[in-house]
């Protein structure tokens, strides 16, 4: 291969740029990405950038000692790929011919219809430096979503001083994450620290400067951030051939039905042995740690084989959580250290007595012990 | 100046022990019995790298996957850029003495 062209230049298309290099290929790397700016790191944008602890320039993923000799594409989506004629179209028209094609166009965030669709949102940095501004002038927030986005920023808005509201359709914030006692106990984090939070409610509409949810209360409004989830970046493959179920459809190692052709990170719907099927992940470790693995695929090297145990973790309110594996409906919790009322824990989640995935809250060290265990190929009770 | 910090029977190797000064320093004492002192707050993000996994002489933040050798201070992996302070670390009479950098 001459030419590979990376379609997507935030986390995934960065590791995998990075990823060529550490696996020798020496050939010319093009870079397209839809965002303007150079490749940055997302998880402080909902924690140090928004309160101002760091900047724009800390967020830099490029380390200035390493010079991975990148053709960048920066500012124009790709429009189009054409695998018959080894071609990605830009949405300008213009057009990469390349032998090989690593799509990492990430997801987007989700918008909410009608008059909510210009709430803000926060996935990209251009999103953090508008919603950043708009704290700075204070007022009331409503945050529609108590997922992690919704919780980090209610966290970070109300150290600024603002009064906010979370709103919640489901019953349980991170039901889904976490299960509902899980997703109770850190849903508590709100109230510790004198945010309101709405469950159950489903959100109706603008009404004047309040959002009204479904049973007519009216929250008043001067500024509303929609953190409702996110949708994968692959409207632009229709047409190419590809397999596409959500996202990308890959095998554990990033390979796709077309020849010459892999996918990772947000975009890519990959087999995952630790789930025992295909899942799509949107975790920062998985769009740093996957992108290796295809590349291998991509240059036809020995893919690690590493059980890829998914990994996250969320800061707010001072507290960190950090949770690894795959929950799934039925699996049940235990607490094996600490106290959630204090805040302080760590919690096993186990399916035929076997543990699956784990939880920690404040506690790093204990859950790093539980996260390797998870890691090895035959789990048991952590020491 | 060396100072003394802790009995080195309070770390058990394969465990390190967080020194809450300002900025903090992680103390390891490895499995091989060494006592190595580093800046405890990784050069990425705020994690403390006292609650990482230790590995020979080597740490592994507990939030992300960047590796430090813990006798010169280089980080082997992405997303940490920097290095990490090494501070002279020493075992006298029994008791850990750590020399700030």
């Amino acid at each position: 291969m001459l030419r590979i062209a990376i379609v997507g230049s935030a986390v995934a298309g960065f590791a995998a740029a990075r990823a060529l290099r550490r696996q020798s290929f020496d050939g010319e790397i093009v870079v397209v990405g839809a965002e303007r700016h150079q490749p940055y790191d997302r998880p402080p944008l909902s924690k140090d950038f928004l309160t101002g602890a760091c900047s724009a320039a800390d967020l830099a993923l490029e380390d200035p000692d390493e010079d991975l000799d990148l053709r960048w594409r920066l500012g124009t989506p790709a429009g189009r790929l054409d695998p018959a004629n080894r071609r990605v179209v830009l949405e300008d028209g213009d057009e990469i011919r390349a032998d090989g094609v690593i799509v990492a166009t990430g997801a987007r965030a989700r918008r909410l219809p009608g008059g909510l669709a210009d709430a803000h949102t926060l996935r990209t940095l251009d999103d953090a430096i508008a919603l950043r501004a708009a704290l700075r002038r204070g007022g009331r927030l409503v945050i529609i979503g108590a997922g992690f986005i919704g919780a980090e920023v209610a966290s970070g808005a109300r150290s600024l001083g603002l009064d906010v509201t979370v709103v919640e359709a489901l019953p349980t914030p991170l039901a889904g994450p976490l299960g509902a006692e899980m997703g109770a106990v850190c849903a508590g984090l709100h109230g510790d620290h004198g945010v309101r939070l709405l469950t159950g409610v489903p959100v109706a509409g603008r009404n004047g400067d309040a959002v009204e949810l479904a049973d007519g209360t009216l929250l008043p409004a001067d500024i509303v951030l929609a953190g409702v989830g996110a949708q994968p970046n692959v409207e632009w493959l229709a047409g190419s051939g590809l397999t596409v179920d959500g996202g990308v459809v890959t095998d554990e190692a990033g390979a796709t039905n077309l020849p010459n052709v892999v996918a990772t990170g947000d975009c890519a719907t990959s087999f995952n042995r630790h789930a025992g099927r295909a899942i799509r992940v949107e975790h920062w470790t998985h769009a740093f740690e996957q992108p290796a693995a295809a590349v291998a695929t991509l240059l036809g090297r020995v893919v690690p084989d590493r059980p890829n145990v998914p990994y996250f973790w969320s800061d707010q309110y001072g507290v960190r959580i950090q949770f690894a594996g795959h929950r799934e409906d039925g699996d049940t919790v235990r607490i094996v250290e600490g106290d959630t009322e204090q805040r302080s824990f760590l919690a096993v989640y186990e399916r035929d007595g076997r543990p699956v995935a784990v939880l920690g809250m404040n506690q790093p060290k204990l859950f790093t012990r539980w996260r390797r265990q998870l890691r090895a190929p035959i789990s048991s009770p952590a020491p | 100046m060396l100072r003394p910090v802790c009995p080195l029977g309070a770390v058990p190797r394969g465990e390190a022990y967080r020194w809450a000064i300002d900025p903090p320093v992680a103390i390891f004492h490895t499995e091989d019995g060494e006592v190595f002192a580093v800046d405890d707050t990784c050069t990425h993000q705020d994690a403390s790298l006292a609650d990482g996994w230790l590995e020979g002489a080597e740490v592994e933040c507990p939030l992300h996957a960047s590796r430090f050798d813990l006798r010169t201070g280089k980080v082997d992996a992405p997303p940490a850029k920097h290095p990490i302070r090494t501070h002279r670390a020493e075992v006298i009479d029994g008791v850990i003495h750590v020399e700030v950098s």
